[in-house]
């Protein structure tokens, strides 16, 4: 495995070559794709891509969590949490590309 | 919102751009992420969230229907961590 870290950089270089767009445009682009998908999503929309993947945003309720070092009760208080479920294509590239 | 939907939304932005171009942009970004998990690599898209591939180690797992003992295979898939902006952002602290 190369296990190599890729960021915005790379999505808006890819994009660069593929639409031919300055790279500052092409980076801007990835950034209004991510803020789109991040304002649907605190607005409570599911957020489909066919064939990448779902991402949800899920209710969880309030609990009693504890310290594990002390041992102390605390209150974990309720929040939203957001959920990703890769498509069927996504699950099959990965298992099959990392395949030993 | 779905995948029409977003690239609509970036459409809207971006008149000067043809549609098909805006969809060839749209699909190519989740195309890199797709193919960097394919060859093991991660994502990582501060705010947004990071995407890697956990390692499943193989198991003997069982046919719930007729209790036959199957032998899994290791396996890798594809996980998604939330980004600390978009948690806090969820829960109105940003």
């Amino acid at each position: 495995m190369s296990e190599k870290t890729l960021t915005r950089m790379d999505l808006s270089e890819a994009v660069f070559r593929e639409v031919g767009l300055s790279r500052n445009e092409s980076a801007q682009l990835v950034e209004s794709v991510l803020e789109h998908m991040s304002d649907a999503l605190v607005r409570g929309e599911q957020v489909k891509i066919s064939s990448f993947g779902t991402f949800s945003v899920r209710d969880k309720s309030a609990r009693v969590g504890r310290n594990p070092k002390t041992g102390e009760e605390v209150p974990i208080n309720p929040r939203r949490v957001l959920t990703f479920r890769p498509s069927h294509l996504m699950k099959d590239r990965v298992a099959s590309g990392n395949k030993k | 919102m779905i995948r029409s939907e977003l690239i609509q939304k970036i459409a809207d932005e971006n008149p000067h751009l043809y549609q098909r171009d805006v969809e060839r942009i749209v699909n190519t970004i989740f195309d890199e992420v797709t193919d960097a998990m394919a060859r093991g690599d991660r994502v990582e898209l501060r705010g947004f969230g990071a995407f890697s591939v956990k390692r499943r180690d193989a198991r003997v797992g069982r046919n719930p229907r007729t209790g036959e003992t199957v032998q899994v295979e290791e396996k890798h898939v594809p996980f998604f961590k939330t980004g600390k902006l978009l948690r806090d952002r969820l829960n109105g602290k940003a």
